[in-house]
């Protein structure tokens, strides 16, 4: 009863009530590609009230209350589950957790079905993690509740790009023309994927940078399937002068697939260090999605170091999962 | 069954002999009686035909498709993919044979002619496995294959990975003087592979495949071909590298012929967008690029043929994630409306199609299976009657195909087939033939 008494109006809904109707236009968040500028900046904004609500003594709102989550896992995973399923007690839905054992896969059961048992077990929203590229797309076209994405194979991982941004936007005034730099295994990163849309979209100017096994084919000619951005396999020149410079995890199985020489050899062509990250701009952040391979892509001095902001995107990751629940859950807001 | 019949008035092409006239067309006896431009002399009991405005040609010959009988029925049969392929004006189908059990012996080989004795509409040609259980390990005995009336030898679906075994089934093959049809495909480089190698890959964070998994074993065969002096076929090719390494091979004399699909002619890769797993095709569907080097060598004749790969699935196969949905497009009923968008977008001639779904698939077969892909006099009356300017809507719940598994559902194609003639029985007839069209 507390929190009832607790939970006011944000600013931001005081200000212009109307706002999020004429702006918000998803059913599902699958990947940011289909999001406006407009849709970014909301879900920042509504990120801010969320961050506010955290901050209190008792971070908890009666916004879902009635409302089903189920998180649905087909990999494993502590840290993203963990905080959807934070977001969602602190709007206090009711939140089931799934984790789809290879044994319900190996008895035939297909996402499909597993989905429509979800549904009739009342689930409003579904969030979805999926070694798949293009599950959550799949899925979204078979079910009336509203899919978020949390991760599908080397394809997107919104939710993560969205958090990155509202950590960056803790740190300097706007995305427009913001040097990014995101480096390492481009290819098979849904994080570096949903980064380069939403990044791009808010006008920012991205490079990305890795060794050429790992860098994604076909972005070299004037195409328009995927957003334009610098490349690299030149790590000081992708540093030099940047505003961001983000690493990304490196699967250790990368070099048993012929991809890599050695984790050694990469570590050393690639690894984000203090040396080379001085010639970056001197107000620099750096950040990571996790879980980090210390002293493999990143230096562990780098990681603790007064430039890292990786702790926070931790924390921001459950505002901004709680802002896209909020926005997701739509007229329930005014309850 | 009609024991004569009469198709009036139409524009009869026949490539195999240079033919392009209004006239008719008299069958009788299961055979073509005669061409004429007017036919006056008919017997009693013939039926007729009112071919104005439509097309009249040869009935098609598809040297590369699926029944999937025996061993995957759910997907296909004989009886059903021949209905399809009936509709979609083919008289003469060649089925591949990894079924299960597959077709490396004579009783799998008997047996596919006997149930399409029994079932099928038209003629089924059976394509016989290269190596015995398709493993690419011990060639099969082709020779029994050979005597028990295979068209050709295949282990489509994977290629013989083992250059040594497959430089042995071409020197093998020249025993038989059939050709040797690969699906070329270095698996190490196709591995995993979903879709094309490129920007759509990349922003579908899908496995690609790359154009050289194809060109790779194209180059391979083509110099087993050269060193052996056998008959190479190469299966579905779809890159303009492949194009053009066969170019070459021709040019050196080396006896290869290739085939095309009408997927890989019309559409690009932009159709997986979206994650559409019905246009999940091995090879992948590719770019604009290589589908313009496509038609080029179709038109310069470094592509023979046009073959369908139809390759049924079954909705709920699927109806699933991307990376674990079979691959394979259900083509027999889309085939040729499909094509016609070449020809009426100026890209290739009516004849010159007509004639790479005629007259070159029929040269490649030669004449052990009769006279076929021709209108010649005394010929099989296997006939193919279409409107190429009708348009219509492409629905696959009234395929009668099992496979409902093409992108192209819901898409509107101009050229219809209108009629299906074989061996001078009409065995597909469209709705909008007039009731009193006896044909």
């Amino acid at each position: 009863m507390e929190a009832v008494k607790q939970y006011k109006e944000t600013d931001m809904q005081a200000e212009n009530p109307q706002l999020e109707q004429k702006v918000w236009n998803h059913r599902h968040i699958l990947d940011l590609d289909d999001f406006t500028p407009a849709e970014i900046d909301l879900v920042m904004q509504t990120t801010d009230a969320m961050h506010e609500i955290l901050s209190r003594p008792i971070k908890k709102v009666p916004t879902l209350r009635g409302k089903t989550v189920v998180t649905l896992f087909y990999e494993a995973s502590t840290r993203t589950r963990s905080s959807f399923e934070l977001a969602a007690k602190n709007l206090s839905a009711d939140i089931s957790n799934l984790t789809v054992s290879s044994s319900s896969v190996t008895k035939g059961e297909s996402l499909i079905d597993t989905l429509e048992t979800m549904e009739a077990l009342g689930a409003d929203i579904v969030v979805m993690r999926h070694p798949c590229s293009g599950a959550p797309n799949l899925a979204s076209k078979h079910v009336k509740s509203s899919i978020i994405n949390a991760g599908d194979g080397w394809h997107a991982h919104p939710t993560q790009a969205l958090l990155d941004m509202y950590t960056m936007l803790k740190y300097k005034n706007s995305i427009k023309n913001l040097k990014v730099t995101i480096i390492g295994d481009i290819i098979h990163s849904r994080v570096a994927h949903s980064n380069i849309w939403s990044l791009t979209k808010m006008g920012a100017d991205v490079t990305i940078c890795g060794p050429s096994t790992l860098i994604p084919k076909g972005m070299d000619n004037p195409q328009p399937y995927f957003p334009k951005v610098k490349v690299t396999t030149d790590i000081d020149k992708a540093i030099k002068g940047a505003d961001v410079v983000m690493g990304l995890r490196l699967q250790l199985e990368r070099q048993q697939s012929g991809l890599l020489p050695s984790i050694r050899e990469y570590a050393k062509l690639y690894q984000i260090t203090e040396e080379r990250l001085s010639k970056a701009d001197k107000n620099v952040i750096v950040m990571h999605p996790g879980p980090v391979n210390e002293d493999i892509e990143i230096a562990s001095s780098v990681v603790h170091g007064e430039k890292s902001v990786i702790t926070e995107q931790v924390t921001n990751g459950v505002a901004v999962r709680m802002a896209l629940f909020y926005l997701l859950a739509g007229g329930s807001r005014n309850e | 069954m009609n024991k004569s019949m009469l198709i009036k008035n139409g524009r009869i092409i026949d490539p195999s002999q240079g033919l392009d006239m209004t006239g008719d067309l008299l069958v009788s006896g299961g055979k073509i009686k005669s061409v004429a431009e007017i036919i006056k002399e008919i017997p009693a009991d013939c039926s007729i035909l009112d071919a104005r405005h439509m097309v009249v040609c040869p009935g098609f010959i598809d040297f590369h498709c699926h029944l999937r009988q025996p061993g995957f029925e759910e997907k296909e049969t004989i009886a059903t993919g021949s209905r399809a392929a009936a509709a979609g004006g083919f008289t003469t189908i060649c089925c591949m044979p990894n079924t299960s059990p597959a077709l490396d012996n004579k009783a799998t080989i008997d047996y596919i002619k006997a149930a399409s004795a029994a079932d099928a509409c038209i003629r089924v040609l059976p394509i016989g496995c290269i190596t015995r259980g398709r493993a690419g390990k011990e060639l099969a005995d082709m020779g029994e294959l050979a005597e028990a009336g295979v068209v050709a030898f295949s282990d489509d679906g994977s290629t013989i990975a083992d250059s040594r075994i497959m430089k042995q089934a071409l020197e093998y093959s020249l025993i038989f003087g059939l050709p040797i049809s690969d699906h070329c495909e270095d698996a190490m480089l196709s591995e995993g592979g979903q879709i094309n190698e490129g920007i759509i890959a990349t922003r579908l964070g899908l496995r690609g495949i790359p154009n050289a998994a194809e060109e790779n074993i194209i180059a391979r065969n083509i110099a087993l071909a050269k060193l052996t002096g056998a008959r190479i076929h190469i299966c579905h090719i779809s890159t303009h590298g492949s194009v053009e390494l066969i170019r070459l091979a021709k040019k050196d004399g080396v006896k290869i012929t290739a085939e095309v699909t009408p997927h890989h002619l019309t559409m690009d890769e932009e159709m997986v967008l979206g994650y559409d797993t019905n246009a999940k095709v091995n090879p992948p569907l590719r770019t604009r690029k290589d589908i313009d080097a496509l038609i080029k060598g179709l038109k310069d004749g470094t592509i023979d043929i046009i073959a369908t790969d139809h390759a049924p699935h079954t909705a709920n196969e699927k109806l699933c994630e991307f990376s674990k949905a079979p691959f394979g497009i259900s083509g027999f009923e889309t085939a040729f409306g499909s094509l016609m968008k070449l020809v009426h977008n100026g890209d290739i001639e009516l004849n010159l199609l007509i004639s790479k779904m005629t007259a070159a698939p029929a040269k490649i077969i030669g004449n052990r299976f009769g006279t076929l892909g021709t209108l010649k006099v005394e010929a099989p009356a296997d006939i193919t009657v279409f409107n190429p300017d009708e348009e219509w809507t492409v629905d696959t719940d009234k395929f009668y195909s099992k496979g409902k598994n093409t992108p192209l559902n819901g898409v509107e194609l101009k050229g219809k087939i209108l009629a299906t003639i074989y061996n001078g029985k009409a065995v597909y007839k469209d709705n909008s033939l007039k009731p009193g069209d006896k044909a």
